[in-house]
């Protein structure tokens, strides 16, 4: 009958950020082993030299030879979209290429469902192509002496596959990505925009498991570019594609929401989520990677909520209930249901109020909420709309804490101060 | 001058090597010669048999298809001219020539200049070659055309040939070159076989740089036809020749006027050709 805190639902460490990427479960599609590829002929030596612990610059000067990638290892789970960033010359592209060997890797594995890419013959490797991956290019690449429709159909061409069959399955990736009616045009008769729907309808319309964007987007508008972002975000929901993103910019990265592997001189310099970059960037590099970021559009509600020190479960007396806030100087409290779902909100003078012999349920009011999946920029505006904390929710409605203005505060303070403390140590 | 080293005896070598191949090669150079002799006669003597009204105004379609009612009403104009002067049949003598040696030049050099392309090692050959065959005096070529295949419009298109076919090799082994690794970067990333690479994507953003390729092979074919005027080609360049020999102005000039019209006409249809094949 007594106790309103601690409660019988799970609420994260108080307002420290969650630090650790979750754990991805799922099976990985492409496996990333060691690889490294060299541009020029001594590349055997360079690799060596690489072993031996020296970097680039050495590499280059003793050998000619340039490290486009330096021992990289990653995975991609299936189902997921993974953005490969870094600036020009991290050696991204190159990444990507490798996977579908359109460059050579110099040495390391790609096995792609346990099938080892690096070690294919032509031939293979060409029904590899055709069937696994969907490529698209920062400059579209779209073939201009083809329609659109002669385009998106390139692949199946490609495969064989007869003409009836293949308008069909051309036609469909068309009107998939927006471009019904203008599949007899020409890509000189289109905007920038509309080229990358038609490069990603060809890159659709195999049905390829894994699709591969090399920047795809960067050539756009802004306002286009986030459109397309998005849209790319809903696609991959229905389709459940595979798809591995290069990109420049971190903000793309963030909008398409997956896991990030932060590039730099050829190697990794950190993979996760873009929160748990934030919050804990490896080195002074990825730091200053991420400084400019909007925190606010990443950092996640859910993990800044705290413990609220008063909620109202069914079955509590009301005039105890009131007692106890006052003892804990709560003008008002949440209630949740039995299964820990979010019921409301009940002030301490309606509680007062409440005939004795009923239940707080009485008393309790809706009350706003924002889920945990939201980004404290979305938050904002409900919380400071509210006086009281505002009650944090999962997809189930179920409470998870509280989050308030001086917690949000904080988090952004502590985010937007650490990046420039590490970029100025010496 | 008193020379210690001695003489690389070059022309030697290249008299006994062309006289050993005409004595090894007689039958086939025999073949070949009576074939396409055949052909020139039989296509001349067709063309020459059709009323040059018809012949004009099937032109004068062809520039229209291509272009429109201007370079029509020119082309029409241009054949009308060579008519009234009397031109007409060295003129279509002239025009088999030129279209025989185009097409050999064209089977010959496509493929070559595709090879080319594709590897870098037929590259290093071909290329110094046809340097060689262009920049060398075109007259050069009438000497040993002689021996083959005899005096006449044989050897005349043999040397148009050699003479006419490096900017059909250069320009599409160029075009297939210049094509944007962006387009076989995304052909590859389909999986394309290397034929279907060529044939559904390089030939087809190549094609307007080949046709200016053939465009300057049939110009050249034209020049060298009027040259080989020389060794009997007959047409157009045995008027200029023979007016050169008498020394007749009015004549040569004539002749000349009658070259230059032909060149415009056959120019300017190839050009809106090629300009028509262009990938928008």
């Amino acid at each position: 009958m007594t106790p309103l805190a601690p409660v019988n639902f799970e609420i994260g460490p108080g307002s420290t950020p969650a630090t650790a990427a979750p754990v991805d479960t799922r099976p990985a599609l492409i496996e990333v082993q060691d690889v490294s590829k060299m541009f020029g002929d001594r590349g055997a030596e360079a690799l060596a030299m690489l072993a031996a612990g020296e970097d680039r610059a050495a590499v280059l000067a003793r050998t000619g030879t340039a490290v486009g990638l330096n021992h990289v290892s990653f995975d991609v789970a299936e189902g997921e979209i993974l953005v490969v960033m870094g600036l020009s010359g991290s050696g991204k592209s190159t990444m990507l290429r490798c996977l579908n060997r359109l460059i050579e890797p110099s040495s390391g594995t790609i096995r792609v469902r346990g099938a080892d890419v690096t070690a294919m013959a032509p031939g293979v490797l060409r029904e590899f192509r055709r069937k696994t991956f969907g490529m698209v290019f920062q400059h579209f690449a779209l073939f201009p002496h083809r329609t659109i429709l002669g385009n998106v159909e390139f692949g199946l061409e490609v495969q064989g596959m007869a003409k009836p069959a293949r308008r069909d399955s051309a036609m469909r990736a068309i009107e998939l990505v927006g471009l019904k009616g203008w599949d007899a045009r020409y890509p000189s008769e289109l905007s920038g925009g509309m080229k990358q729907r038609a490069g990603l309808a060809r890159a659709l319309a195999a049905d390829a498991a894994v699709l591969l964007m090399d920047e795809a987007f960067s050539a756009l508008d802004p306002l286009i570019r986030r459109d397309m972002q998005q849209e790319l975000v809903e696609l991959q929901r229905r389709l459940r594609k595979t798809i591995v993103f290069v990109s420049h910019d971190l903000d793309e990265a963030i909008a398409l929401g997956g896991r990030i592997v932060l590039m730099k001189d050829g190697a990794i310099a950190q993979a996760g989520t873009a929160e748990a970059i934030l919050a804990n960037p490896a080195t002074p590099y990825v730091a200053r990677f991420v400084e400019h970021i909007d925190v606010a559009s990443v950092l996640k509600v859910g993990t800044l909520t705290a413990v609220p020190p008063c909620v109202l479960r069914p079955g509590d007396d009301p005039a105890a209930a009131a007692d106890r806030m006052e003892a804990m100087g709560c003008d008002s409290a949440l209630a949740i249901n039995a299964a820990g779902r979010l019921l409301g909100r009940a002030d301490l003078s309606a509680l007062r109020r409440v005939p004795a012999g009923q239940g707080v349920d009485r008393a309790v009011q809706p009350c706003a909420r924002v889920p945990a999946s939201a980004s404290v920029k979305q938050a904002l505006p409900v919380v400071a709309e509210e006086a009281e904390p505002v009650a944090v929710v999962d997809d189930a409605d179920r409470l998870r804490g509280t989050i308030d203005r001086v917690g949000i505060i904080n988090a952004l303070a502590r985010q937007s101060r650490r990046p420039a403390q590490e970029a100025t140590a010496p | 001058m008193n020379w210690s080293v001695p003489r690389i005896p070059l022309d030697d070598w290249c008299d006994a090597a062309l006289d050993w191949l005409t004595t090894a090669l007689s039958d086939v150079t025999r073949a070949v010669s009576h074939t396409v002799s055949d052909w020139i006669a039989a296509l001349t003597a067709l063309l020459q048999l059709v009323p040059p009204p018809v012949v004009i105004l099937a032109f004068g379609l062809l520039a229209w298809r291509v272009s429109g009612w201007r370079l029509a009403i020119g082309t029409m104009l241009g054949f009308a001219l060579l008519w009234n002067l009397r031109l007409w049949d060295p003129m279509i003598t002239t025009l088999v020539m030129v279209v025989l040696s185009t097409a050999a030049s064209i089977a010959i050099g496509l493929p070559l200049g595709i090879a080319a392309a594709l590897s870098a090692r037929t590259w290093r050959i071909v290329a110094p070659t046809m340097d060689m065959a262009q920049t060398m005096p075109s007259f050069v070529y009438l000497i040993p055309a002689i021996p083959f295949f005899g005096l006449g419009p044989v050897s005349a298109c043999f040397a148009t040939v050699i003479f006419a076919m490096p900017p059909t090799i250069r320009l599409t082994a160029l075009g297939i070159l210049q094509v944007p690794s962006e387009m076989t970067e995304a052909a590859d990333s389909f999986g394309t076989t290397r034929m279907q690479k060529l044939f559904k994507v390089q030939l087809p953003l190549a094609l307007p740089t080949i046709m200016a390729g053939i465009n300057q092979t049939i110009m050249l074919s034209l020049s060298m036809v009027v040259i080989a005027a020389m060794i009997g080609a007959g047409g157009l360049g045995r008027e200029v020749w023979s007016a050169i020999q008498r020394l007749e102005a009015g004549r040569g000039f004539q002749a000349g006027v009658a070259i230059a019209v032909l060149a415009i006409i056959l120019d300017r249809i190839t050009q809106q050709v090629s300009r028509r094949v262009q990938p928008r």
